[in-house]
């Protein structure tokens, strides 16, 4: 997809980053257990009555958080996830085949997403050799040592959580909603980033930024979590 | 976890802790599974510095903050909200498996709903009744240089969760290192698996009986309690 925005200012409006989702197509999610989950984006997609949704994602967070919402609301057809045991709705749905799981390790599902942002055509691993993990996959020896061909990740759009964002996309993240966030960033073919604080460039200190901005297509204004934390009382 | 857990006298998670604790050691960098797992850290005596490692991206997590100072965004890998000790750091979940895959952790204390006499560990699926998936368990399990099971001896049915060979689909294949239970204390050795230490108020002959693994004995059994 071709950028219509200033290199350099690439903040929009919710509206104009929303022209980028449609139904039955892919998203890359940052976040763990809804921690770095983008609230305003995803509630942006409830609205819009985005559907048939395949989700690439670490899990499916808690039925009312994050991107556990629109698990709950049934927009999503597939997800590849490392677990969903925190969201109920998730094991229901494919219970009843609604829902298509695709279980992936988790360290695996970072280095797959990562593959797929950092323009690899695959990773070697031996995690899950002798478990059902393996099942389907190609076995490649090196030497001695047999190993797992694990094939990249990406989506049409990558949806990002970030504490700061300057103008040209670079990234700080608040701290351990970082996890797959900077990944997730890397993979999408469109990157959307919500960014809870937008600065001019140059205010962001080279040495703090995470994301180079270049990965970065897109930034709206974040409107802030949305939802009550599983620990709140 | 959680899944399939017996109805066990008062105390039994808090004194499986308390075992395990004695078993870490000054230095270590440990990643804490949820459940059970989770109290160990309360039995760590002061003198003892380590490191937590949570795999959703921190090396270095304190203890639970007082009510009303929770940061949101920083919580464990089982999605509560953490403090960070001295000397924490944060980072991304490829750099968060990197630390394990490379076999950088020296200790990873998970759960279970079986582990099998040669150290074989399921812990993410019951087919067809609870699928949560994996999580970060194969990497933890099959890359830590000692990974101690925590979990209760019999399963709701009061079937023994330590067995000959696995009936679930396993996490990771000869991995556990040391099985602790509310009934025993388990040393998975190249040869089988061993009884090391019955919990109080269990006999070896009781433990032994309610277990379906073959448990070898050498030397004396001691009583923890």
């Amino acid at each position: 997809m071709t950028r219509t925005v200033d290199p350099f200012n690439k903040v929009v409006t919710i509206e104009e980053a929303m022209s980028h989702f449609h139904s039955g197509m892919s998203i890359l999610v940052g976040g763990f257990g809804g921690v770095g989950n983008p609230p305003t984006l995803i509630q942006a997609m409830l609205d819009e009555g985005i559907s048939e949704l395949t989700i690439i994602s670490n899990d499916t967070a808690f039925p009312h958080i994050g991107v556990g919402k629109l698990v709950t609301e049934k927009r999503v057809k597939k997800v590849i996830a490392s677990h969903i045991g925190s969201n109920p709705r998730a094991g229901e749905q494919m219970t009843a085949g609604e829902l298509e799981v695709e279980f992936c390790p988790q360290g695996i599902l970072a280095e797959r997403v990562r593959a797929g942002g950092v323009g690899l055509g695959g990773i070697l691993s031996d995690i899950g050799i002798g478990t059902i993990a393996e099942k389907g996959k190609e076995k490649i020896r090196i030497g001695d040592r047999e190993y797992l061909l694990e094939t990249p990740l990406t989506a049409e759009v990558a949806i990002v959580h970030a504490k700061k964002a300057d103008r040209f996309g670079n990234l700080v993240y608040d701290t351990s909603a970082r996890n797959f966030n900077p990944l997730v960033a890397m993979a999408g073919e469109v990157t959307i980033v919500e960014a809870d604080e937008i600065v001019e460039v140059g205010e962001l200190s080279p040495e703090e930024i995470v994301t180079p901005g270049v990965f970065v297509d897109l930034i709206v204004q974040s409107e802030g979590v949305n939802w009550r934390w599983a620990w709140e009382k | 976890m959680g899944v399939g857990e017996v109805k066990q006298a008062e105390g039994y998670r808090e004194r499986i802790a308390r075992r395990a604790a004695q078993e870490v050691e000054n230095g270590m960098i440990i990643n804490l599974g949820i459940g059970i797992p989770t109290l160990v850290a309360d039995y760590i005596p002061a003198e003892k510095k380590v490191f937590f490692h949570a795999e959703n991206g921190i090396l270095g997590t304190g203890p639970s903050p007082a009510p009303g100072e929770e940061n949101p965004m920083l919580c464990n890998a089982g999605g509560f909200p953490v403090t960070l000790q001295t000397g924490a750091s944060f980072f991304d979940s490829a750099t968060a498996f990197a630390i394990i895959r490379r076999g950088l952790l020296d200790m990873t204390i998970l759960g279970a709903l079986e582990v099998s006499e040669r150290g074989d560990i399921a812990n993410w699926i019951v087919p067809g009744k609870r699928v949560p998936g994996m999580g970060g368990a194969m990497e933890l399990a099959q890359k830590a240089k000692k990974v101690m099971v925590l979990t209760t001896h019999l399963d709701k049915h009061g079937r023994s969760k330590i067995v000959q060979s696995c009936n679930l689909p396993l996490t990771a294949t000869e991995a556990a290192d040391l099985v602790i239970t509310d009934m025993a204390v388990m040393e998975v050795k190249e040869d089988g698996l061993y009884l090391r230490e019955v919990m109080a108020p269990y006999t070896v002959a009781e433990v032994i009986g309610a277990t379906e693994a073959q448990l070898k004995i050498e030397g004396d059994v001691k009583t923890f309690t």
